[in-house]
C-alpha cells in the first residue's frame, strides 16, 4: 500500500462508496453533533418528508449560541431577553425529544459549546469522521478525527442517512517547528499561521499540523490550533493522535473502557502519516520566532505581532475599508492603543487552560476603570474546574463579570454584544464586521494578552505582566 | 429543484474581497427558524442605517441595481461560518449566481445545493466584470461557459454531480438516499 496521510486513512475508512469523476463520495458519519441554530429547518426537513433520525446514537444535541450566559437566565426565573432566541432554544427541545436524540438542555450539568463539550465528555476520538452545522467543528481535528463544518441542508442529509455527499479534498502540511517562548500561546500559533497563508490559503484542503511543537502542546492547546483551521479557509485541520492525546481521553465518560480501550489505542496508534507520506501543499513555520499575536483588520489574517507597526497599504481596497472601519492608520503601532470591552471565552480559547493563563495575569490585579471584562467557561464542566480551582474567586475579585457557559460574545446573538464603535480586545475567532454587535470593533488576541489589555485599559504586551 | 439551465441576467457589482458570511447576513438574525424570508436581512449592516432606513450610497439600494440577478464579487466570497441563511439569503433577494475568482468552500456546497450558482473566473473575467457592473451576462450550465455582453466567453469550473443535479432539477439527497443500501452494508461490515 503507497505512503498515506492521516487525513488519507481517515477517508478511506470511511468512503461508503468511493467517488468517481461523475459522482462524489458517500462518506460515513461517525459523531454528528447538533445545535439550536443551524437544525431546525433540518429536522423540518425530516418531518415534511417523514423521515426519522437514522441514528440517534450517533447524534449529540446541546445548545450554545443563542443561549444566554446570565446566570439568573440560564438558572433563575428571568427568561431569555430575545424571543426568537428563546423559540429557537425550545424548538431544540421539542426536535430532540421527538426525534430521540440525546440533548444537553439548558440547566444540564454537561451543557456547553458544541466544541468543547464534545472533547470533554471522550465523543470525539481519533480516526473519526464528525460533523456539525458550525464551521468551528475543525476543533475536533486535533484527536486524530476528520471533522468539518457543514450547512443545514446536509445536517439533514446527515440525520437521514448518517452520511454525506463529498469529494475528497487535498492535504496541506503545516510543520511547525521549534519552542513557544514565554507568554506566547497556541493562539498566537494559529493567528501567525493564518497570516502566513492567508485567509483563502487553505481553501480546498484539510490542513495538518506536524512538527516537534504541535506534539510538546497539550490537546487543549491543540484544539485552539485545529478550530481556527477555518480562518485560513480549510475546512477542516488534523493533528496526529499521539500518547498526550490517549492520556487526555483515558477515562473520559464516554470514552472506551477496559479491553474496548485497549483495543482503540492500538488502532489509534495506526492512523499517523507514514513517514514517505506526499501531501499536496506545504507551509513550514518557525514557532521560536512567534511573538504575542494581535489582529489589526476585519479579517482574521490582518494580524502582526503585538509590538509591531499596523502596515501601510494605502490604496488597497480590503486595507482602506478594514481602516475605516477599525478606526486606525496604517503606521500606527498597537501597543497602547484604548479598550472598551475584554472577552475571554469561546469554542478557540474558553477551556481551562485558557482560564487558567488569564488567572495568571487577574491574580492580584484590577481591571482598568471603563473596562468591562467578560469572562465565560466553554462548559458548565469548565465553569466547575474553574471555581474549584479558585479561578471564580480571582476573576471576581480582578472586577471580572464572570458567566454562564455559552458563544456569548463571539457573535453577538445571545445577548452579550459590543457596542457600536467600541473596541474588544477577544480571544474569539473572528474579527469580521459586526459579529461582536453592529459597528463592534474586534480584536482577536490569546488570553493572556486579553487578561493583560483588561487591566492595564490598553492593548498590552503580556510578557510585561508575566 | 426547478431544472437551471441558462441564466441571462444583469449583474450588481460589490467589489470587495473576503466577503464573509457574517456580511452576508449577520449572526443576530440567525436565530430564525425557517428558510423564508431571508432576503431582506441580506448585507444587512451595509444596507441599513442602525434606525432600519436604508444606506442611500449602498449598491443595492440604487436604482441600477433593479433586477439584477448575478453578484459579482472581489475575491474569497462566502468566507467564514456555515451558516446556509447565507445563500438562502441571496437567493431570497433574487440572486441566482455569485462570481468571483474564488469563493469559500463551505458557502460554495451550500449555493449548489439551493440552486444558487458560484462561478468562479479567472482574474482577467473578474477584473473586467467588476469594472462593468450591469452588464448582462450569460451563465450557461449546459456548456460551462459564462458569456460577457461582447460575445467573449469564458469557462468555468463546476462540480459534475452538482451540475447533474441542476440540469435536471434533482436533489442530491436522492441520490444519497439511494445508498442507503450501501451505507447498512457499511455498518454492518465494521461491526
Amino acid at each position: 500500500m503507497p505512503a498515506r496521510t492521516l487525513f488519507d486513512k481517515v477517508w478511506a475508512a470511511h468512503e461508503v462508496v468511493a467517488e468517481t469523476p461523475d459522482t462524489p463520495a458517500v462518506l460515513y458519519v461517525d459523531l454528528h453533533l447538533a445545535h439550536e441554530v443551524t437544525t431546525p429547518q433540518a429536522f423540518s426537513m425530516l418531518r415534511s418528508l417523514g423521515l426519522r433520525v437514522r441514528r440517534p446514537d450517533r447524534t449529540l444535541a446541546t445548545m450554545d449560541h443563542s443561549t444566554p450566559t446570565h446566570t439568573e437566565q440560564v438558572f433563575g426565573s428571568v427568561p431569555i431577553k430575545v424571543d426568537a432566541a428563546a423559540r429557537q432554544v425550545r424548538q431544540l427541545e421539542q426536535n430532540a425529544a421527538e426525534f430521540g436524540i440525546e440533548l444537553f438542555g439548558m440547566r444540564d450539568a454537561r451543557r456547553g459549546i458544541v466544541h468543547i463539550i464534545s472533547p470533554e465528555l471522550g465523543c470525539t476520538q481519533p480516526g473519526m469522521t464528525i460533523v456539525c452545522g458550525d464551521s468551528h467543528t475543525s476543533t475536533h481535528g486535533a484527536f486524530g478525527a476528520l471533522a468539518f463544518g457543514i450547512g443545514t441542508t446536509q445536517v439533514g442529509h446527515v440525520f437521514a442517512t448518517q452520511a454525506l455527499l463529498q469529494r475528497k479534498p487535498k492535504s496541506f502540511a503545516v510543520n511547525i517547528e521549534g519552542q513557544l517562548s514565554a507568554g506566547v500561546s497556541a493562539k498566537d500559533l494559529i493567528l501567525s499561521i493564518i497570516g502566513k497563508i492567508g485567509v483563502s490559503g487553505g481553501t480546498g484542503h484539510v490542513l495538518e499540523y506536524r512538527g516537534s511543537t504541535i506534539r510538546s502542546l497539550s490537546m487543549e492547546e491543540r484544539m485552539t490550533v485545529c478550530n481556527m483551521s477555518i480562518e485560513a479557509g480549510a475546512r477542516a485541520g488534523m493533528i496526529g493522535p499521539d500518547e498526550v492525546t490517549f492520556e487526555y481521553l483515558n477515562g473520559k465518560p464516554r470514552a472506551p473502557q477496559g479491553q474496548a480501550w485497549d483495543a482503540a489505542v492500538a488502532h489509534w496508534r495506526t492512523l499517523a502519516t507514514d513517514s514517505e507520506a506526499r501531501f499536496d501543499a506545504s507551509v513550514d513555520i518557525d514557532a521560536a520566532a512567534i511573538e504575542p499575536m494581535i489582529t489589526y483588520g476585519t479579517n482574521p489574517g490582518m494580524v502582526l505581532p503585538i509590538g509591531s507597526a499596523i502596515p501601510d497599504k494605502k490604496g488597497d481596497a480590503v486595507f482602506d475599508k478594514a481602516m475605516r472601519y477599525m478606526g486606525f492608520h496604517g503606521g500606527e503601532g498597537m501597543l497602547g492603543k484604548p479598550v472598551n470591552v475584554v472577552f475571554i471565552g469561546s469554542c478557540t480559547n474558553g477551556r481551562l487552560e485558557d482560564l487558567q493563563a488569564a488567572a495568571q495575569i487577574l491574580k492580584g490585579r484590577k481591571v482598568a476603570p471603563g473596562v468591562h471584562l467578560l469572562i465565560v467557561p466553554g462548559s458548565q464542566q469548565i465553569k466547575q474546574q474553574a471555581e474549584a480551582a479558585g479561578l471564580g474567586e480571582i476573576f471576581k475579585a480582578a472586577g471580572a463579570d464572570w458567566r454562564e457557559s455559552g458563544c456569548s460574545m463571539c457573535l453577538g446573538m445571545n445577548g452579550d454584544t459590543v457596542a457600536p464603535g467600541q473596541y474588544s480586545i477577544s480571544t474569539s475567532n473572528r474579527n469580521f464586521e459586526g459579529r461582536q454587535g453592529k459597528g463592534a470593533r474586534t480584536l482577536l488576541v490569546s488570553p493572556m494578552t486579553a487578561a493583560a489589555s483588561a487591566v492595564t485599559g490598553r492593548i498590552a504586551d503580556p510578557r510585561e505582566l508575566l | 429543484m426547478q431544472p437551471i439551465k441558462r441564466i441571462t441576467a444583469k449583474t450588481v457589482v460589490i467589489a470587495s474581497s473576503d466577503i464573509d458570511t457574517d456580511q452576508i447576513i449577520p449572526a443576530r438574525f440567525l436565530t430564525t427558524t425557517t428558510r423564508e424570508g431571508l432576503g431582506k436581512q441580506l448585507f444587512a449592516d451595509w444596507r441599513y442605517h442602525s434606525d432600519g432606513s436604508p444606506q442611500a450610497d449602498f449598491v443595492l439600494n440604487r436604482p441600477e441595481a433593479r433586477g439584477a440577478e448575478i453578484l459579482v464579487t472581489g475575491r474569497n466570497f462566502g468566507c467564514g461560518s456555515s451558516r446556509e441563511h447565507a445563500p438562502w439569503a441571496l437567493l431570497d433577494y433574487g440572486f441566482r449566481a455569485v462570481v468571483s475568482t474564488e469563493i469559500a468552500d463551505i458557502f460554495r456546497g451550500n449555493s449548489l445545493m439551493n440552486g444558487l450558482l458560484p462561478i468562479v473566473v479567472d482574474e482577467q473575467t473578474s477584473q473586467w466584470l467588476l469594472q462593468h457592473p450591469g452588464a448582462l451576462l450569460e451563465i450557461d450550465l449546459e456548456s460551462r461557459r459564462l458569456t460577457l455582453p461582447n460575445g467573449a466567453s469564458t469557462a468555468f469550473p463546476i462540480e459534475p454531480f452538482a451540475r447533474h443535479c441542476l440540469l435536471n432539477g434533482l436533489d442530491e439527497f436522492g441520490y444519497l438516499r439511494s445508498k442507503l443500501n450501501d451505507i447498512e452494508r457499511f455498518e454492518a461490515a465494521r461491526g
